[in-house]
Parts: C-alpha cells; sequence; structure tokens
C-alpha cells in the first residue's frame, strides 16, 4: 500500500503536470506531490521499522534497511527540491530563458524522474533496476537541454550518448549475470533476476562469469555515478541544465546509479572464488578524488565546480565501498547521506547567485553577503561542510573513512589527505570572494526559498554531531548487507 | 548433439551474416544505407529469434520476435528515414579513422571478442552458444562505430547497433531474458529515439547542423 502511494504520486504528478504544468499554480502542484511522495516514503520506512525487510508485488520490489534509507532520502531531497524550484523556476520565467510550455516540460519530467529513481531502488528484478535506470537518463536529457543554448544541446548530448552507452555497457552484464544465475535457479527465467534469489545462491554462482558481468556493471553504472576516467557527461549537465536539476542529478541520481553498484558487489563478494570487487572500487574511486580535486582548479563556472566536487564525493564513496568491512561500508553510507544533502543545498543557494549575479561565472558573482545575507550564509556554510570542516556530518564520515583507510589501505591514505587539501583550497578561495566583497548582485523579483538550504545544512550538522540510534542501526544492517571484499 | 540440423544451421548463418552486417556498417558512409543496414540487422534478428522460439518451443520468444520485427525492423528505422529526410542529412563526413584502418581495427576486435566470449561460450549449455562470439563482436564493433563518427545520425545508428548485438547475446546464451525486462528495455530504446528526434530538431535549430564537431565547445572550457 505505502508502495503504491510512494510510485503512484510521482506517477500522478507526471501526468497531472504533463497537462497542468505551464499554470500558475503549477510549482505548488509540483510540491504537492514532491510532499506526498515524502509521506509515502516516511510511511514505507515506517512499516520497515515496525515489519522488517518487505517482498512486495509478486517480488518484484524488494524493501530492507538499505534501500529504504535511500528511498526517504530521495524522496526528500525530491520535495525539497521542488520547494527550491518554486521561485526559481518562476525567476527564470521572468528573465525570459524559458518559456511555460518549458516549464510544464520540467515540472512532469521532474515528477518522472523521481518515479524512475524511486522504482530503481525498490525494485527486486536487476533487469527492472536497469530499465529504471536508462529511463532516468531520458526523463533528464530534455531537462539538461531545457534552455535550448548551445552549451546546454552539447551537454545533453554528451549526457544521453555517453550514459547511453555505458548503461549498454550495463546490460551486457546483467545478461551475463542473468546467465550464470540462470544456471542454479533453473531456466524458467523468472526467478533468476529478482536480487532475493540470487542473494541466496550467490555463493554458487560461476565466479568467471560473475567478474566478466562485475566489470561491466561497474563500468556501465559507474559511467553514471561519474567516476573517473568516465565522468565526462557530469560537469557538463550539471553546469547547463537548470540548477533544481543539477541538485537532484548531483544529491540523487548519482546516489541512485552507485546503489546499482553496490547491490551488484554485495553479491559478487560474498563468493570467495570470484575476483574481488573491493579492489576494483577502490582503485576507481581514487583516480576520481584525485583527478577530480585538482580539477577543481582553473574552474570558471560555479556549477562546473560543485559538479567537479561531485565526482570527488562519489570518488570517496566508492572507496570506501572498496575498502569493505562495517566501519568503512557504515562510514560510506553516512557519506552518501550528508554529501547529498549538503550538495543539493549548495546548488540551491548557488542558483539563486547565480540569478542575481545574472551569470554563472564566477568572477561575475561577488559579495553575496551585502544584498542578501542568508544565501551568502548559505553558500559559505554550506561549503564548509563539504570540504569536511567539523562539526559538519562530512567530517564525521571522512574522517572514519581516513581512519579506516589508515588501517586496510595505508598506502592510500596520504594520496585522499593530500587530495581533500586541494580541493579545500580550491573551493573555499573560490567561495570567499563571492561571499565577501562589493557586490553588484540585483534583487530578484521572486523571494528566493532558502527553506531547504537551512534544513539540509541543519540535518547535516546534526549527523555530524549525533548520529540517531535507528539511523545507526539502519545503517549498521545495510553495511553488513554490503559486505567485504 | 543428437539433430545438429538445418534449422541450427540457418541460426549460425543468421549470425554470420549479422557479423558481415556489422562489418558492412563500418564501412558504409551513406547515412540512408546505413539505416536500411540496420533495419535488415533487424529483420535477421527477428528471423534468428522466431528459429530459435521454433526450436526450442519457448512460447515468449515467439512474442519478442514479433516485437523485433514492429519496433527495430519497421517502425525505428521509419524514424530514422523520416529524420533524415527532415533533416536532410544524407552523407556523413569522412570519419576520423579512414575505413580501411577502420575495418583492420574491426578484424582485431572480432578476435578479442571471440576471446572475451570464450568463458560463457564454455559454460553455455544452449545449442547457439557458438553465436555469443558474435554477439559480443557486434557489440564491440558497434561501439568502434560510434567512436569513429561524426554525425549524430550515424552514432545513432550505431547505438541501436550496439542494442541489436546485446539482445543477440542475450538470447543466443540463455534464450533471451524475462519477458518484464525485454519489454522494459523496448520501451527504453523507443522512447530514447523519440527523444533523439526531439533533440536532433533542438540542435538542427541552434546550429543549422547536425555534424558533432559544433558540439565540442565545451571542452574548450573543461
Amino acid at each position: 500500500m505505502e508502495l503504491l502511494l510512494l510510485l503512484g504520486m510521482p506517477a500522478a504528478g507526471a501526468v497531472t503536470l504533463g497537462f497542468l504544468g505551464a499554470r500558475r499554480y503549477a510549482p505548488e502542484l509540483n510540491a504537492v506531490f514532491g510532499s506526498g511522495t515524502f509521506l509515502a516514503a516516511c510511511a514505507l520506512t515506517a512499516r520497515v521499522i515496525r515489519h522488517g525487510n518487505l517482498l512486495l508485488g509478486r517480488e518484484q520490489f524488494f524493501i530492507d534497511p538499505f534501500n529504504v534509507f535511500l528511498v526517504t532520502l530521495t524522496a526528500f531531497v525530491g520535495f525539497t527540491t521542488s520547494l527550491f524550484a518554486r521561485p526559481y523556476m518562476r525567476v527564470e520565467m521572468e528573465h525570459g530563458r524559458i518559456t511555460a510550455g518549458r516549464l510544464r516540460l520540467y515540472h512532469s519530467m521532474y515528477q518522472l524522474f523521481t518515479l524512475t529513481m524511486l522504482v530503481a531502488l525498490t525494485t527486486n528484478n536487476m533487469g527492472l533496476l536497469w530499465v529504471a535506470m536508462e529511463a532516468a537518463t531520458l526523463s533528464t536529457v530534455l531537462l539538461v537541454t531545457l534552455y535550448r543554448t548551445a552549451a546546454s544541446l552539447e551537454a545533453g548530448w554528451k549526457y544521453f550518448i555517453l550514459c547511453g552507452v555505458g548503461i549498454a555497457q550495463a546490460l551486457f552484464g546483467t545478461i551475463l549475470l542473468y546467465f550464470a544465475a540462470e544456471k542454479v535457479l533453473g531456466a524458467e527465467g523468472v526467478t533468476a533476476l529478482l536480487w532475493t534469489h540470487l542473494d541466496a545462491v550467490k555463493t554458487q554462482l560461476e565466479p568467471a562469469v560473475l567478474a566478466l558481468a562485475f566489470v561491466f556493471l561497474l563500468v556501465g553504472y559507474g559511467t553514471k555515478v561519474g567516476l573517473a576516467p568516465l565522468h565526462n557527461w557530469l560537469p557538463d549537465a550539471h553546469a547547463e541544465g537548470p540548477t533544481p536539476i543539477s541538485a537532484v542529478l548531483s544529491g540523487l541520481l548519482l546516489n541512485v546509479a552507485l546503489f546499482a553498484v553496490l547491490r551488484f558487489k554485495s553479491i559478487m563478494s560474498a563468493n570467495p572464488a570470484a575476483l574481488a570487487p573491493g579492489p576494483l572500487m577502490v582503485s576507481l574511486g581514487l583516480l576520481s578524488v584525485v583527478f577530480a580535486s585538482f580539477m577543481l582548479y582553473r574552474r570558471q563556472d560555479i556549477k562546473r565546480l560543485f559538479a567537479y566536487s561531485s565526482i570527488e564525493h562519489m570518488g570517496i564513496i566508492a572507496f570506501a565501498f572498496g575498502m569493505g568491512g562495517p566501519v568503512a561500508n557504515f562510514a560510506a553510507l553516512l557519506h552518501m547521506t550528508v554529501h547529498s544533502l549538503t550538495k543539493s543545498a549548495i546548488f540551491f543557494t548557488v542558483g539563486h547567485a547565480a540569478q542575481k549575479a545574472g551569470s554563472q561565472l564566477m568572477d561575475d558573482i561577488r559579495g553575496l553577503i551585502t544584498l542578501s545575507p542568508t544565501i551568502g550564509w548559505g553558500l559559505m556554510v554550506g561549503s564548509l561542510a563539504i570540504l569536511g570542516m567539523p562539526p559538519f556530518g562530512v567530517f564525521a564520515s571522512e574522517f572514519l573513512i581516513l581512519t579506516t583507510a589508515m588501517k586496510q589501505q595505508p598506502w592510500a591514505t596520504p594520496i585522499l589527505v593530500v587530495a581533500l587539501g586541494v580541493a579545500f583550497a580550491a573551493i573555499f578561495g573560490r567561495v570567499q570572494p563571492m561571499v565577501f566583497g562589493e557586490t553588484s548582485a540585483r534583487r530578484l523579483p521572486h523571494a528566493p526559498a532558502l527553506l531547504p538550504v537551512f534544513t539540509h545544512l541543519a540535518i547535516v550538522l546534526v549527523l555530524g554531531l549525533y548520529v540517531p540510534p535507528y539511523l545507526a542501526q539502519w545503517y549498521r544492517a545495510a553495511a553488513h548487507l554490503i559486505g567485504g571484499r | 548433439m543428437a539433430h545438429t540440423t538445418f534449422d541450427l544451421q540457418l541460426l549460425n548463418a543468421c549470425a554470420a551474416l549479422l557479423l558481415l552486417l556489422s562489418f558492412a556498417m563500418l564501412s558504409q558512409r551513406r547515412v540512408v544505407t546505413l539505416v536500411n543496414l540496420l533495419a535488415v540487422q533487424g529483420g535477421l534478428l527477428a528471423v534468428a529469434t522466431l528459429l530459435l522460439a521454433w526450436r526450442t518451443g519457448q512460447h515468449h520468444l515467439y512474442f519478442s520476435a514479433a516485437l523485433t520485427v514492429a519496433l527495430k525492423a519497421a517502425f525505428l528505422p521509419w524514424l530514422l528515414h523520416r529524420l533524415i529526410r527532415r533533416l536532410e542529412v544524407y552523407w556523413d563526413t569522412e570519419p576520423l579513422l579512414n575505413i580501411s584502418g577502420t575495418m583492420l581495427m574491426g578484424l582485431l576486435i572480432v578476435v578479442f571478442a571471440f576471446g572475451l566470449a570464450q568463458p560463457i561460450t564454455q559454460l553455455a549449455s544452449t545449442t547457439t552458444r557458438s553465436a555469443i562470439g558474435i554477439a559480443v563482436s557486434v557489440i564491440l564493433l558497434a561501439f568502434l562505430m560510434m567512436i569513429t563518427r561524426r554525425k549524430a545520425m550515424s552514432q545513432v545508428v550505431g547505438f541501436l547497433s550496439m542494442e541489436n548485438g546485446l539482445f543477440f547475446g542475450a538470447m543466443s546464451a540463455t534464450y533471451g531474458m524475462p519477458m518484464v525486462v525485454e519489454l522494459g528495455v523496448a520501451l527504453d530504446v523507443l522512447v530514447a529515439m523519440l527523444v533523439l528526434g526531439v533533440f536532433f530538431f533542438q540542435i538542427r535549430e541552434q546550429f543549422d547542423s547536425l555534424d558533432l564537431h559544433h558540439l565540442e565547445s565545451l571542452k574548450e572550457h573543461d
């Protein structure tokens, strides 16, 4: 029931807004559907807390501690982003960057995108997971090109082709997995792609095929996670699309893609004869962190800057999951949560800052704090949080990851520390003059929505000081599920 | 194998033709012909599926054969032809690597693909397992085509050809994926092409051309 509501809400939203998305009250309607989805997610969570794992819809959907927390996070950020988009998209319209028709496309596709992510998270069928991931790309391609500028078309094309090719690799990996599973689970083919069944027989799967499947899946879904060297689409898609889309791409889609990788990793790592997935993820993750933090220098565009920062953080998370074990997995899950909240909050402030300055170039954004202290402080605090300053949650998770790395991969620790330092210098150096200094910003026709920003940052702050017991319980259960190696 | 008979030979012939078609696509610069080749590839795939359905008696394969004909042999080529006419893109420019070089690369890729498919082929119990290597070759050749072509339309044909290869691989290794997945994949491909149609017109409107070198400005400040 809760699941039906959870998936039905955005589906109904997509259809309704497909018709009414250009109306004056459409942004509010979008937020209403967002809040409905969030409430449904809360109800589902409550049910999982009470009754444990759920297997629904003829075993096609499976809810466990690992995905239920991502479902809640996705629904929550989806909801707050719709709150942020309310004034943001209105301002964009008044500045003449989009028309009413495109606003309708935006609203409808936004709900569809939420739906695809929720399906990808809750489905038990690894084939459907693929279908949902591809649908998530397709529903956002036209949103990246919403402004129809040359740069946005280029970004959209890159996004479409690179993620399309990447996801084709993942389909091949899924086929190989099916091939391996069919040997054990029987040729009926009905159950051989269901994760719960795969999980039950994971030690019996053929190791050679499994290894091949995992490599393809890692490359395929890794493209969507934005791991270097497969990250090429990410900065462009983030920079050229409308800001609410940057926020959900960065805060949610990357997590969902990583979730897909982890589902397969947990099957792999339980099979002692198969190739260990850990080292692959460790090296891809480390490469992303190092590459992204050095790319942070010489950025001109503020959204591009934070897009590279997303690559860096996804790298950190992949690195931590690659190390495996209860502590590293716990830290990585925490990092997924806080990164998602912090990064979307930053994009919210960046969106309004860029509107005020009339430009996304960092050199044009100056002195935010004089004209609108809340946006200025939001950006400053958000940046400090994402850079891993105590007492924010990112500090806690990065600290845990670094200390675990010292034990498990001592050689990688100095590399990580240097990369984090470089990232700190790069981002802080750019943000500081944007917040302080002389201003040339203008007043916006609609008051910006800053409640989501400070809500997110407050949660991140709380998570840095204290992880509530039930959340810790979840993380532990999920960490156990993901396993080691 | 008790009855290595005529239908299996036919199936293998289909597989061989699919590989040939991939090479034909690699060497073809005329976009209209490229789309026709893609349609033939879709048709061959449907024939192979039908043969397999008849041979194994699996009913869902009949259904996916019908789906393949409708989508890959008829609708998508029709859509692409329409786009080509409307956008007037008939020729691809010289590929990044010249044709003979590409063909040589293609040969190497086929050798590599058979090597890659070796462990799967050994484990497969399907009668069509010898075709797995061909499926992997088709996928990788399509990949090569996407890398070497400049025009958006050729890249899309490459993308669809890769999807055909994946479909053929699933079929020869496991007699196809579960129905719900196959339907989902078909739906995604369909939607992808529709999105692409919209997208092409946007590119066209902006640049007055579908040449992808217009789409390289972001590299400079990247």
